[in-house]
């Protein structure tokens, strides 16, 4: 390297890395994946620090090597590289395989903790949430679900680049001294139980198949041909109107047959159980390395076979 | 249809092409994308709910690695315009999703590997030292990116809406209720991806309980919410395996004045 250069990144620099981060997969490619997007982040700095051609085709160059990571845990990653590209450009011995390894090294683990937090819980809670208020036919959900989203995302891409580049390379003990492993243990707790509680709610899965019909005793019915007498000619009177309340609410019939369907035996074992029992079953197939979408192509042809035979309605 | 709502449904296409890859604002998740085609379309209200519907199929739709899920984008855009504009119903919305999602997880598998040529021409960028060059070939794949979510969409918009509709009205009556039918259950799969994801021996009674406080119970989600958050913390402070550092070790007073004192004596 030809200068020194003691320039120190301001406050702007590394907001406009920020803001830059955000577009960190718009060239994801299967060759070196986040690595362009890498690069166009890092650019606001690069052009601060270095100013020949020759020092900037370098500093690209480093910047263009294999990157993949989860695209909002990538933040961390980019405040340690911002110190290390400083003390670099302010004549300290880092070389290209130090930067590397600092990415490498960081991507990985972090890419671990991003999945189950972001896309494995809040994504799901939020949207599950979001979705509950739209099919009641509000549109806070959408709003609430861009706006939390964004809010926290921002918020995390933000103060995770500055944490990364206040603490350099001190970060990595940090993130594995447990508190990382703590954020994706309790994350997943919450997910978990709150898919226990979104399975029951919103898959709905209906059976009207009959099982049995059986004629209901008369004295065990409401008497409505009693009423219906009274009704036409005229002398209906309050006390016969609260005597057939009273019948209903003592649990007499009010149809003369009654019908039970394959839904009120489920019902009375465990209601939710079959939307239990199909997850239970996705998951084991899943495991078993059965694509989603093959699951969700077998389960339009289940759908459809039970629906002409009458089983689901 | 204006020519302005052709423009605002192509803009509204474009944007959750470009979110399908960042990942970021979440233009391209359902309740977002359908809702605002709704908007631009004049069916606002048709949007939401196919958004809302959709939203619980996908759920469990997350890029991990280098792996390429199924195209929430393409499935929310060209589903919500087939209900918004062709007359489609949610329930055909939702059958007809699917085989979008895998549509445009192709796609995207395309477009991600052309990009590697832009890679390698921002290589040349950068041995010139050319900023400029390499910001180009990165705005460039994102371009694509939209694309290959607005072109699709201009393709369905393109074909007269009379054909659109005598085709989803020739669908047989068994195959609509089979498929609405399905549509209720569906979203099983997408739980059993989260689950999948994050389920180890330990955290299955978190499961449990959450499902079975749900079955029989009324709370609403809010106070669910709060009651994970509470089973999080408290998993937290009494696991063992967070407690052998901190509790167990040195006084160094992080949570618990009590035990201090106690040591000190």
């Amino acid at each position: 390297m030809a200068e020194n250069n003691n320039y120190k990144l301001t406050k702007r620099d590394r907001f406009n890395v920020f803001w830059r981060s955000q577009f960190l997969q718009a060239s994801w490619n299967f060759e070196r994946m986040q690595n362009v997007g890498w690069a166009y982040a890092m650019i606001p700095a690069l052009k601060k620090l270095y100013t020949t051609e020759e020092d900037r085709a370098a500093a690209l160059k480093r910047h263009l090597e294999f990157f993949n990571t989860h695209p909002y845990l990538a933040s961390p990653v980019f405040g340690v590289t911002l110190t290390l590209e400083e003390e670099r450009a302010a004549g300290k011995d880092i070389d290209d395989a130090a930067i590397q390894g600092v990415k490498i090294g960081m991507m990985g683990p972090l890419a671990g903790v991003g999945d189950p937090v972001f896309w494995g819980t809040l994504r799901p809670v939020l949207g599950a949430f979001a979705a509950s208020l739209a099919l009641s036919e509000s549109w806070l959900g959408p709003i609430i679900f861009f706006f939390v989203w964004n809010i926290i995302r921002m918020a995390f891409l933000w103060y995770t680049q500055e944490l990364g580049y206040v603490q350099g390379g001190n970060i990595t003990k940090n993130l594995s001294g447990g508190l990382m492993q703590k954020l994706t243990q309790g994350a997943s707790v919450l997910g978990m139980f709150i898919m226990g509680v979104l399975v029951p709610r919103w898959t709905s899965m209906h059976f009207p198949m009959v099982l049995s019909r059986m004629d209901v005793p008369a004295e065990e019915m409401v008497d409505f041909s009693g009423i219906a007498e009274a009704a036409n000619e005229g002398v209906i009177s309050g006390d016969m109107l609260r005597g057939v309340v009273a019948q209903i609410q003592s649990g007499m019939s009010i149809e003369p047959e009654q019908v039970t369907t394959l839904q009120n035996t489920l019902d009375q074992l465990l209601p939710g159980l079959a939307p239990l029992l199909l997850t239970l079953g996705c998951v084991w197939l899943l495991r078993k390395k059965v694509s989603p979408i093959t699951i969700i192509f077998g389960l339009f042809v289940i759908g459809i076979l039970g629906y002409v035979l009458g089983i689901f309605g | 249809m204006s020519i302005f709502t052709v423009i605002l449904v192509l803009l509204v296409a474009f944007l959750a092409g470009m979110e399908g890859i960042l990942d970021e604002f979440q233009f391209h998740q359902p309740i977002i994308a359908a809702s605002l085609i709704g908007i631009v379309t004049g069916n606002p209200l048709q949007g939401l709910l196919l958004g809302g519907t959709l939203q619980l199929i996908a759920l469990g739709w997350m890029n991990i690695g280098a792996a390429v899920a199924p195209d929430a984008a393409l499935a929310s855009i060209a589903s919500a315009i087939l209900v918004t504009i062709n007359g489609a119903s949610i329930s055909e919305g939702i059958a007809l999703a699917i085989p979008l999602a895998i549509a445009g997880q192709v796609l995207t598998m395309f477009v991600r590997t052309i990009t590697v040529g832009i890679a390698h021409g921002a290589d040349r960028k950068a041995k010139e030292g050319s900023f400029r060059g390499v910001e180009m070939y990165h705005i460039g794949a994102l371009m694509l990116q939209g694309l290959r979510i607005a072109i699709p969409a201009g393709i369905i918009l393109a074909v007269p809406a009379g054909v659109v509709t005598d085709a989803l009205n020739s669908i047989p009556a068994w195959l609509t209720g089979g498929l609405a039918v399905a549509g209720g259950f569906i979203v099983a799969v997408g739980y059993a991806m989260v689950i999948n994801m994050m389920a180890t021996p330990k955290l299955w009674v978190f499961f449990a309980l959450g499902f079975a406080l749900s079955a029989v119970g009324d709370l609403n989600l809010i106070a669910m919410g709060i009651i994970g958050v509470v089973l999080a913390l408290l998993f937290l402070q009494f696991s063992p395996e967070f407690n052998q550092g901190g509790g167990g070790g040195g006084n160094s007073g992080s949570g618990d004045p009590l035990n201090d004192i106690l040591n000190d004596y």
